[in-house]
Formats: C-alpha cells, sequence, structure tokens
C-alpha cells in the first residue's frame, strides 16, 4: 500500500490502466465499444432511434440499436446455456442449430397439425411453447447422458444430434411446410400497442433469471469446479455427473427458447436451412466473453456481451453490403486475432518484452 | 514353440467389428435387395466412384485424431480448392497439373498455418480450424458468389475417364456384357490409403503420432518432439485435405458457395466407425476406409429401400454413429477397470 503512495501521479495511471485492462470483461467491452465506434463512423445517424409505425399503424421503436439488440436474441440465451455447457463439460454442443430445428418442428406441428394454412392455432400458444421446451430439454438429456454417464467427448455426442437434428425437425413437421397465424408472430416480432420488440423483452427476462440463479444458488461455483477437476470435485462431495447432465439439460431448454422466438419471427420453419451455422456463432460469442474453452470458467456477462458484439459485427458488415456468405471471413479473422492474444505463447513473449525493456532501463539508471 | 496368446488390442477389435459389419451389411444388401441392383459388381465399385474424396479426406482427418487434435476446416477448404481450381482452369488457362499443384498448395497452406497456430501457439484446435472453415467458405463468396462448372476440355476428358476392369463385369437386360468401370479418382484414394498406413505403421512419424495422441507427457519423455508431431499431423492432413479437395472437383466438376457442406462431419464420423478414438492414440486406416465404405451402403440401402420421406438416410447415418461411439464407450470404460 506505502509503495503506491510513493508512486509518481504517471506511474498510478498506468497502473489504473493496469488494472483495467487485466479485468476478465476488459476485452469484450473493449472490443464491443470498438466496433460501435465504429459503426457511427461509418453510418452517422447509427445511434438515432426513432418510433415509427407498422404496416398496421402500431407503434413500434426503429434503430439499428434495436435491431441488434432484437436480433441478437437468440444468439445470447444460447450463450448462456452454452457457458454453463463448456464450463462443466470441457467442451461445447454443436448441436444447437440442428435441435432448434427440432423445437421448431415440434412447435410448427403442434399449433398447425397437419394443414399448410391453417385459419386458426390448434393449440394453445402456452402449450406449443412447453412441448417446444421439452423437446428441446429431452435433446439436452440426450446429449448429456452420452456426456455425462458414458463420458464421450462433448462435441463427439453432439455430433450425432447435428446430423440427425435437421431431419428429425423436418420428420416432426410430416415433411409439410405450415404457416401459423400472425397471432403467433408477437412473439418474435412486436405485441400490437406496445413499442418495444418482444424478443428484448424476452432476453432480458432469462438474462435475469439468469442473474439470480447464478447469485442465489451454487450454480457457477458448482459447474466451475466440475470443469477445472472433476476427480477433486467429486472428492469435495459433488455428483459430476448429474452437474453435467443438469447443464445439458438446461442447454436444451434455452434452445428451446430460442426456438420459440426463431420460429415466431416469420411463423413458418424450415428445418433445413434455419438458423444456420448458429452453432459456430454461440461458441464463438463464448469465447469472445472470455470463457475457456477447454472448461472451468463461468464469465456469463462475458459470453452475453461477446454475443451482442458478434450481432454488431455481422449488422455491420450488412451495412457495408458485404456478401453474407462472405461474413465468416472476416469472423475467422477475429476469432483468430482475439483467442491468439489470449494463448499463454503470446502473453508470455510480450511480458518478457516487458520484463526486458524494464532491465535495460534499470540498468541505464545504475549506470547513469 | 508355445505361441502365448495375446488379448486383442483395442484397435484390433474395433477394427474386426468395422470390417465385419461391412460386409454383414453388404451380403444382406445383396440378398434382400439384388433385384434393386445391389447384385451388380458395378455398384460395389460405385460405392469407391462415389466417396473417393471422402476415403482420402478421412484419412488425413484420423491422422489428426490419433495424434488427439481435430480438424473441421477440410469441408471449407474443400470448397475453396474447387471454387480456386474452376476459375483458374477455365479463366487463366491452368491445365490438369497446375490445377493439381494449386489444389495442394491451399490445403498445404491451411494445414500449415492452422498447425502452426495449434502446436507452437497452443491454441485449441476447435476453434482454430473452425475458422479455417469460417475462412474457406467466406474466401469462396469472394472469389464466385455463383456455383460455376468447369470449362476445360482437357480437365474435361481426363476427369470422364474411366478404367475397365478386366473380367468383372454385369450383364444388362438385354444380355449384354458390361466391364465394371472405376474413376481414377480411386486409384489416388486407394494409393494415399496404402501409403498412410505404412506410414502409420513402419515409420518414426507415424508411430509419433501414436504415442503424442496415447499421452504427450510421456511421449515428450520419450523424447519425441510433441510439439513438431502436432505440426506434421495437421500438415499431413492438410496435404490429404489438398488431394481429397482435388478429388471432389475431379469427380463433381463443379463448385459452389455451398459445396461440400458437412463434409467433415462425414469424415469424422467415417473415423470414428472405422475406430478412431476422438481422445487419440487409438485408430487405424483400413478402418477409415472401411467406416468410409459402410456408411456409403447404408445411404445407398435407405436409398434403395424407397423411403419417399428425405429425412431417413440422415437419421439413419446418426443412429450408427450413435451406435459406435456407445460401442466406443463401453470398449474405454471396461478397460480402465
Amino acid at each position: 500500500m506505502t509503495k503506491n503512495n510513493i508512486k509518481p501521479s504517471t506511474q498510478r495511471g498506468v497502473s489504473v490502466f493496469k488494472t483495467i485492462s487485466k479485468h476478465r470483461l476488459f476485452i469484450p467491452i473493449a472490443f464491443l465499444m470498438f466496433l460501435l465506434l465504429l459503426n457511427i463512423f461509418i453510418k452517422p445517424g447509427f445511434l438515432r432511434i426513432s418510433l415509427g409505425r407498422d404496416s398496421s399503424g402500431n407503434p413500434v421503436l426503429i434503430g439499428n440499436l434495436v435491431n441488434i439488440l432484437n436480433n441478437a436474441t437468440e444468439l445470447v440465451i444460447l450463450a448462456i446455456g452454452m457457458t454453463l455447457v463448456t464450463a462443466s463439460s470441457k467442451g461445447q454442443d454443436i448441436s444447437v442449430g440442428s435441435t432448434i430445428a427440432i423445437v421448431g418442428g415440434v412447435i410448427m406441428r403442434v399449433l398447425c397439425g397437419n394443414e399448410t394454412q391453417p385459419t386458426e392455432l390448434k393449440a394453445p400458444i402456452i402449450l406449443a411453447f412447453l412441448l417446444g421446451c421439452l423437446a428441446g430439454m429431452v435433446c439436452g438429456a440426450f446429449n448429456g447422458i452420452l456426456v455425462a454417464k458414458f463420458k464421450i467427448q462433448p462435441m463427439v455426442a453432439t455430433l450425432i444430434l447435428f446430423t440427425a437434428g435437421r431431419s428429425i425437425g423436418s420428420m416432426a413437421m410430416g415433411g409439410l411446410k405450415p404457416k401459423a397465424v400472425s397471432s403467433f408472430g408477437y412473439y418474435g416480432n412486436f405485441i400490437p400497442g406496445f413499442p418495444i420488440p418482444t424478443p428484448i423483452l424476452i432476453t432480458i427476462l432469462v438474462v435475469a433469471i439468469t442473474y439470480i440463479a447464478l447469485k442465489k444458488t451454487n450454480l457457477g461455483l458448482y459447474t466451475r469446479a466440475v470443469g477445472i477437476n472433476d476427480r477433486s470435485s467429486r472428492l469435495n462431495g459433488l455428483n459430476p455427473a448429474k452437474i453435467k447432465f443438469m447443464a445439458y439439460v438446461i442447454m436444451g431448454f434455452c434452445v428451446g427458447i430460442a426456438g420459440f422466438v426463431q420460429s415466431s419471427r416469420v411463423q413458418t420453419v424450415n428445418p433445413y436451412t434455419i438458423v444456420p451455422g448458429i452453432e459456430m456463432d454461440v461458441i464463438l460469442a463464448v469465447a469472445l466473453g472470455g470463457n475457456s474453452l477447454g472448461g472451468g470458467t463461468v464469465n456469463m456477462a462475458g459470453s452475453i456481451i461477446g454475443a451482442y458484439t458478434l450481432q454488431t459485427l455481422t449488422s455491420m458488415l450488412t451495412t457495408l453490403n458485404v456478401n453474407t456468405n462472405a461474413v465468416p471471413v472476416f469472423k475467422a479473422v477475429i476469432i483468430i486475432l482475439l483467442v491468439a492474444i489470449q494463448t499463454p505463447a503470446v502473453k508470455n513473449f510480450f511480458s518478457n518484452k516487458a520484463k526486458v525493456s524494464k532491465i535495460i532501463s534499470n540498468q541505464g539508471k545504475e549506470s547513469a | 514353440m508355445l505361441k502365448r496368446k495375446e488379448s486383442p488390442t483395442d484397435t484390433a477389435f474395433l477394427l474386426t467389428i468395422t470390417i465385419s459389419l461391412f460386409i454383414v451389411i453388404y451380403i444382406l444388401s445383396i440378398i434382400f435387395l439384388g433385384d434393386k441392383g445391389f447384385s451388380k459388381i458395378q455398384m460395389f465399385f460405385n460405392l469407391f466412384n462415389e466417396n473417393a474424396a471422402l476415403i482420402v479426406i478421412a484419412c488425413g482427418l484420423s491422422i489428426v485424431m490419433i495424434t488427439g487434435s481435430i480438424d473441421i476446416s477440410v469441408g471449407g477448404s474443400t470448397a475453396l480448392i474447387c471454387t480456386s481450381c474452376i476459375v483458374c482452369l477455365n479463366n487463366y488457362g491452368f491445365n490438369f497439373f497446375t490445377a493439381l499443384i494449386l489444389a495442394l498448395v491451399i490445403g498445404l497452406t491451411f494445414g500449415a498455418v492452422q498447425g502452426f497456430m495449434i502446436a507452437y501457439l497452443e491454441m485449441q484446435p476447435f476453434i482454430v480450424t473452425l475458422a479455417g472453415m469460417f475462412l474457406g467458405r467466406g474466401l469462396v463468396a469472394l472469389i464466385e458468389v455463383n456455383q460455376i462448372q468447369v470449362d476445360n476440355p482437357s480437365f474435361e476428358l481426363l476427369s470422364g475417364a474411366r478404367i475397365q476392369i478386366p473380367f468383372l463385369g454385369d450383364i444388362n437386360k438385354r444380355g449384354v456384357f458390361i466391364q465394371s468401370k472405376l474413376e481414377y479418382g480411386v486409384v489416388i484414394a486407394i494409393i494415399v490409403v496404402c501409403v498412410m498406413f505404412w506410414l502409420l505403421r513402419k515409420t518414426n512419424l507415424g508411430r509419433s503420432f501414436y504415442a503424442v495422441g496415447g499421452n504427450s507427457q510421456s511421449a515428450l519423455m520419450l523424447g519425441i518432439n510433441v510439439k513438431k508431431t502436432r505440426f506434421n499431423a495437421h500438415l499431413l492432413c492438410g496435404l490429404l485435405a489438398g488431394i481429397g479437395g482435388f478429388l471432389y472437383l475431379f469427380h463433381t466438376r463443379s463448385g459452389s458457395v455451398q459445396q461440400a457442406t458437412g463434409l467433415e462431419m462425414d469424415a469424422i464420423s467415417a473415423s470414428i466407425i472405422g475406430g478412431t478414438l476422438l481422445t487419440g492414440g487409438v485408430g487405424n486406416i483400413f478402418g477409415t476406409l472401411f467406416g468410409v465404405l459402410t456408411s456409403g451402403i447404408v445411404l445407398l440401402i435407405v436409398t434403395a429401400i424407397g423411403s419417399q420421406d428425405p429425412w431417413w438416410p440422415q437419421i439413419t447415418r446418426a443412429a450408427m454413429l450413435c451406435f459406435f461411439i456407445v460401442l466406443q464407450s463401453i470398449i474405454c470404460s471396461r478397460k480402465r477397470k
């Protein structure tokens, strides 16, 4: 403490910067800020939010920020589940996109029955939602059993549903492509008369529940303990298999909510093309948030920020008229850069350089 | 002299299961689906014709998996190879050999860069190769958005050429004897399988792959350069992805952004069915060959049964994958006891 007091003010400034830059949310937040600034630079009216009217005359919020918050919903919800899965099982669930296809298929079948253009909903929406979540949780439980009980690597275990999921979704819909009536669309777009997009409200709800769950229960601590060391957590009285299984079921529940929002957006589902490649985006969001993909870290805030960062990037590239198929190039470059600066080899390289320069400057002082 | 009876190793056991499963499925398909073309000899060769590229790529993945790593960029690099080779063949006067060299260079570049990041920077293989996959597919879109076809007479001549197999063939409905045909790509694929088998069994490099994958700590203590071995595995996988991508082009003669989607997962599942453990250290190239053939024949059977629903092939494939993964897990846990 006393040492800090005698430091000159410039050095204290440096140390404040150092403590900030050492914070685990520094890289994700800094990157998000950088992207937002870039966006403002590219498109001056980026931050403007206005109250407009949709085709049926209801008030709606319009603006780039609203769009980003709206479109990132699925990514955020999935990133929450993926953080738990990654932390506890030291691997990723690559079946989330396929499972969304299953969930969407189930929801559509429940709502539309066997008709392609039903004039009314065949079942209450809440029932469809619950059955969709149940489908997601069953898929999660399947993955969870394979990972926790049979001790299969998560990526391999989820490869099974990754391969089959979209086909199962198509089977659940009976090969039809039904379109539900527009009242189902409230959950993916706007509730008439209320200007904020519903997905944003759903995101806030899910994030709040997650926050409470992490604060009030030992969920975060236990998943981290299992991820850091399976065996020692068992010696401490935890049941690693149960916790891993639970993480996958929670992931399934998240997939259920995301699938519900996604299928409500256009009120129809094409299982083969719904949310293409979202599993990779979700994993990327988790990695962007500063979570180790090797397990053992639960940085939930980081993952959520990572998801928004990714959505900001995607929408920025769309603004710049980049072909949708070429967007992955930029994502790839960013993944590599972000992961590379977090690797021990690069970190050592820089800290060694700093040490060497310090030694040289000290020697210079001594000789003087 | 008495020979001590040795219990079969994991590799041998898993290999036996795969090969016997393939033979059983093939015989059953001949018995029950003979009228749908399964009794024809050409059917057997078609299995190779269709899957030549996948065989080569799966070999590369097996090697990476034996070393305890993973590479999911092969689908992306295949798409990139196809599109860039076609653009060069059509517009820049490339011929067969320069296109082949271009394909190998692309494959090796992917392998070398990814290998460097994984081995020397110690980044996670999944993330690095995921970026590779994004990069490959994205670059295709930057080169050419639409689907394109090869428009190069000499290349098409070579690609359309077939080997006539002597003395083997089928008699068609009119009673005319038709010789069985094999594409040249299959010959390359078989050569690759044999070379890789030799490499893994007989050379220091191949043995060090197994050592690093089995236990990298003890491999280090044995004096194996673990980092270099990992790098070499990815380099080799990149080379094989280059060859495989070229064979893919050789077979399809077209290129698009969505080409070879899910090829990496097909290759991984073929390796797993063939008895390669993703944890590393266990695997066999011939197993991989039979893994490709088994999933190929199952797909053919499901299509031939004539179910109108388009979802059965993938579901069957996943069910088969599930069976093999659980089987592997049971074998491993029994060994641990």
